[in-house]
C-alpha cells in the first residue's frame, strides 16, 4: 500500500478550505512546521496566529474567535492538544459548544523517538469524556482530507487525531467520508475487526492472512469515535462469534470501552482487544514500536483466533 | 510568515451608536448601591454565592453598563456590542444584576439565582444568560478568550472595545500571563483588562498567598499600558477607561484597588465573605447601610 502523510493532507485541506470560506482562522502553537498548518500561513499570514508555546491560551482566544463567528482550526501535537489544555477544553469548548476544530497531530505511540512525554495514548479517551465534542481518527490521507473539510461545515467542537509518520492509503481517490458511520472495509462472517486510524490498514492485512487460513473476518473502520456507530455494532454483533478492537491507545476509554459498553449493553459477543496496556512506551523507531507493544496484524490475527477460541 | 494582525480599523462600519445608558454621575451613584442590594439579596435567597467579590467589582461594573459601553439588550447577540467578560466567574452576581437592570431579564428573576431551572447558573454561563459573553468558574481562562474576541474584532474592522474583568488571584494563573503576552503582541489596543484588585483571595491576604507586587510593573513589562486607580471612585474609573479609549497599539490594564465586600460595613475585607453569604439579620444591616 502506498504511504501518505495525514498531517500533510490536512495543511494541504486547510489551504483550500481557507480559499472558499475567509472566516476560517487557523491557530498554532509553535508547532506549524510540524503539524503542517505552515501552509495555510504562508497563503493566509492575516489568518494564521502562532500563539507561541501557550496551549491554554489558544484554546481561550480560540473559543472567542469562534464566539465571533470564526471557524477556528486549532493545532498542535496531539499530547499537548488533550493533556495540557483539558480544563480549557472542558469550559471554553465542552461547555459552550464553540465552533472550534482541535486537529493535532503526532497521536500514539507512532510519534516514535521523541518517547512517552511527546506520545499521545491517553488523548481519545479525554476527549471522549467531553460532551458536545465529535472525535474522530481517521485511517489515511483520503480520509483525513474529508474528516477535515466535513469538520469545517459542520457547527461545534471536533477533535482529530492525525499520525506523524506515513499511513498507508486504504482508500481510493473517490472515497466519500460520512461523519459517524462505520465503513465496512472488507465483508466477513466470522469474526468483525473493528479498527481505527493506522489499525486499519493493519486490520486489513491481518483479514488477508486469515482468509488463506479459513476465517473470514470483516473490518470495519470507525473513523468517527464520537458520536459512536452504535447501529453498526450491534448489527455486526448479532452477526458475528465475535469482535476484535484496534486501536493505538491505552485500554482504557478510547474505541475498545467505547464498543465494549455497547456490547454489554445490547448484544454479548466475545469480544478481544488490540491496544496498550496501562503503561507508556520507550523511545524507538516506530514500526519497532508497533512491535514491541503489540499494535501489528499478527496481535490482530491472535485477537481474532482467541475470540473464535472463546466462542 | 506574519504574526501581526491588519492595522487599524478605518474601514470599520459606522457602527457606534448612543450607549443604552448614559447615567449622570450622581445616578450612576445610586445605581451602584442598588446593584449591591440585589448581591445581598441574591445571595442571601440563594444561600450560597460569593457577595465579597461581587461588592468590590461593583463600581467598576456599574460604569461599563451605566455609562460607558453600547449594547441592546433586546439583541444581546448584536455584532457591533462592546463585549463586557466576567473572568472572576464567581462574580455572577454582580453581573446578572447590572444585566436585570439594563434590560435583559426582568429585576425579579435575580432571585432565582443557582436554583434549578434558573437561568442564572452559578456561574456565570452563555448557554443561560443573555448577556453574559462566556462562561466561566475556572479561574484564569477569561483574558484568552478576551483576546480571541478583541483579534476577531481587528480582522473584521469592527469598533467594539472587549473588557476583561479579571480578580487578583487569577493573576496569580499562568494561562493569565499567556494571555497578557499574546495581547500585546497583537496589539490589541480594544481589549481593556481591568484588575479587581481587593488583595484578598479565598484562603487570605493575597500578599501572603502569593504576593503579586510590583503588579503595575509587571503589565507594563510584558507591554500593556498600566493605570492604577481607586476602584470605588465612579470619577476614576471613567476617567481611566476614557485614557484606555486614546491608547493606540498596546492593550491597556486598569489595576483597580479595592475594597473587597465594600458598601457593607462589616463585609469590608473581611475574608469570611469570600464565598459566604450574609445572615438574615446581617442582610438587614446590610441593605440599611446601602440605602
Ligand atoms: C482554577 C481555579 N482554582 C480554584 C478555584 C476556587 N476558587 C474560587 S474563588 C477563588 C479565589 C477568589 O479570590 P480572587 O480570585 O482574588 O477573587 P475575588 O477576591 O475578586 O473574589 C478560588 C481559589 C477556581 N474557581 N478556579
Amino acid at each position: 500500500m502506498t504511504e501518505v502523510s495525514t498531517r500533510e493532507a490536512y495543511g494541504n485541506t486547510l489551504v483550500e478550505l481557507g480559499e472558499e470560506n475567509k472566516g476560517i482562522i487557523v491557530l498554532d502553537a509553535d508547532l506549524s512546521p510540524s503539524t503542517m498548518t505552515c501552509f495555510f500561513a504562508q497563503k493566509f499570514p492575516h489568518r494564521f496566529f502562532n500563539c507561541g508555546i501557550q496551549e491554554q491560551n489558544m484554546i481561550g482566544m480560540a473559543a472567542g474567535l469562534a464566539a465571533s463567528g470564526k471557524t477556528v482550526f486549532a493545532s498542535t501535537f496531539a499530547v499537548f492538544a488533550s493533556c495540557r489544555c483539558f480544563d480549557q477544553l472542558r469550559m471554553c469548548l465542552s461547555q459552550t459548544g464553540l465552533n472550534v476544530k482541535i486537529v493535532a497531530t503526532h497521536g500514539g505511540i507512532t510519534v516514535g523517538e521523541d518517547g512517552a512525554s511527546h506520545q499521545a495514548i491517553e488523548d481519545l479517551a479525554l476527549y471522549c469524556a467531553l460532551p458536545g465534542f465529535t472525535v474522530i481518527v481517521p485511517a489515511d490521507a483520503i480520509e483525513t482530507a474529508e474528516a477535515v473539510k466535513a469538520a469545517a461545515n459542520m457547527h461545534g467542537p471536533f477533535y482529530i487525531r492525525l499520525s506523524r509518520s506515513k499511513t498507508p492509503l486504504v482508500y481510493a481517490e473517490d472515497y466519500h467520508f460520512a461523519l459517524g458511520k462505520a465503513v465496512t472495509m472488507q465483508e466477513g462472517e466470522d469474526v468483525a475487526i473493528m479498527a481505527t486510524g493506522i489499525m486499519v490498514a493493519k486490520a486489513l492485512v491481518a483479514s488477508e492472512v486469515l482468509a488463506k487460513q479459513g476465517i473470514n473476518c470483516r473490518v470495519i473502520n470507525i473513523h468517527t469515535l464520537k458520536p459512536l456507530d452504535e447501529e453498526a455494532i450491534v448489527k455486526t454483533a448479532s452477526e458475528m462469534k465475535g469482535i476484535v478492537v484496534a486501536e493505538e491507545h491505552l485500554a482504557h476509554g478510547g474505541l475498545g470501552s467505547r464498543v465494549a459498553q455497547v456490547i454489554a449493553r445490547e448484544k454479548l459477543v466475545p469480544m478481544s482487544f488490540v491496544n496498550l496496556k496501562d503503561r507508556y512506551a520507550l523511545s524507538g523507531k516506530a514500526e519497532e514500536l508497533l512491535q514491541k507493544y503489540d499494535l501489528t496484524a499478527e496481535s490482530i490475527e491472535l485477537a481474532v483466533k482467541s475470540v473464535l477460541e472463546k466462542k | 510568515m506574519s504574526n501581526q494582525i491588519n492595522p487599524g480599523s478605518q474601514n470599520a462600519p459606522q457602527a457606534r451608536q448612543v450607549n443604552v445608558f448614559d447615567l449622570s454621575m450622581v445616578d450612576l451613584i445610586e445605581m451602584a448601591k442598588k446593584l449591591r442590594r440585589h448581591i445581598i439579596t441574591m445571595t442571601a435567597t440563594a444561600g450560597s454565592g460569593h457577595p465579597g467579590g461581587s461588592l468590590s467589582s461593583t463600581d467598576i461594573v456599574a460604569a461599563l453598563y451605566f455609562k460607558v459601553m453600547r449594547y441592546n439588550p433586546l439583541d444581546p447577540q448584536w455584532v457591533d456590542r462592546d463585549r463586557f467578560i466576567l473572568s472572576k466567574g464567581h462574580a455572577a452576581p454582580i453581573v446578572y444584576a447590572a444585566l436585570a437592570e439594563s434590560g435583559y431579564f426582568p429585576v425579579e428573576e435575580l432571585t432565582t439565582l443557582r436554583k434549578f431551572g434558573s437561568r442564572l447558573q452559578g456561574h456565570t454561563d452563555r448557554n443561560f444568560t443573555p448577556g453574559v459573553e462566556m462562561s466561566a468558574g475556572s479561574l484564569g481562562m477569561g483574558l484568552s478568550f478576551g483576546v480571541g474576541v478583541a483579534l476577531a474584532g481587528k480582522l473584521d474592522y469592527r469598533d467594539y472595545c472587549t473588557y476583561v474583568l479579571l480578580s487578583d488571584g487569577e493573576c496569580e494563573e499562568g494561562q493569565t500571563w499567556e494571555a497578557v503576552l499574546s495581547a500585546a503582541q497583537y496589539k490589541l489596543d480594544n481589549l481593556v483588562a481591568i484588575v479587581d484588585y481587593n488583595k484578598i483571595q479565598l484562603s487570605g491576604w493575597v500578599k501572603d498567598v502569593m504576593n503579586l507586587e510590583p503588579l503595575n510593573r509587571k503589565w507594563q513589562a510584558f507591554g500593556w499600558h498600566a493605570i492604577d486607580i481607586d476602584g470605588h471612585d465612579l470619577g476614576q474609573i471613567l476617567a481611566a477607561i476614557q485614557e484606555a479609549q486614546k491608547i493606540k497599539t498596546k492593550p491597556v490594564v486598569i489595576i483597580a484597588h479595592t475594597i473587597k465586600g465594600k458598601g457593607v460595613s462589616f463585609m469590608e475585607g473581611n475574608v469570611k465573605f469570600h464565598g459566604k453569604v450574609p445572615t438574615s439579620e446581617e442582610v438587614g444591616r446590610a441593605l440599611r447601610e446601602l440605602e
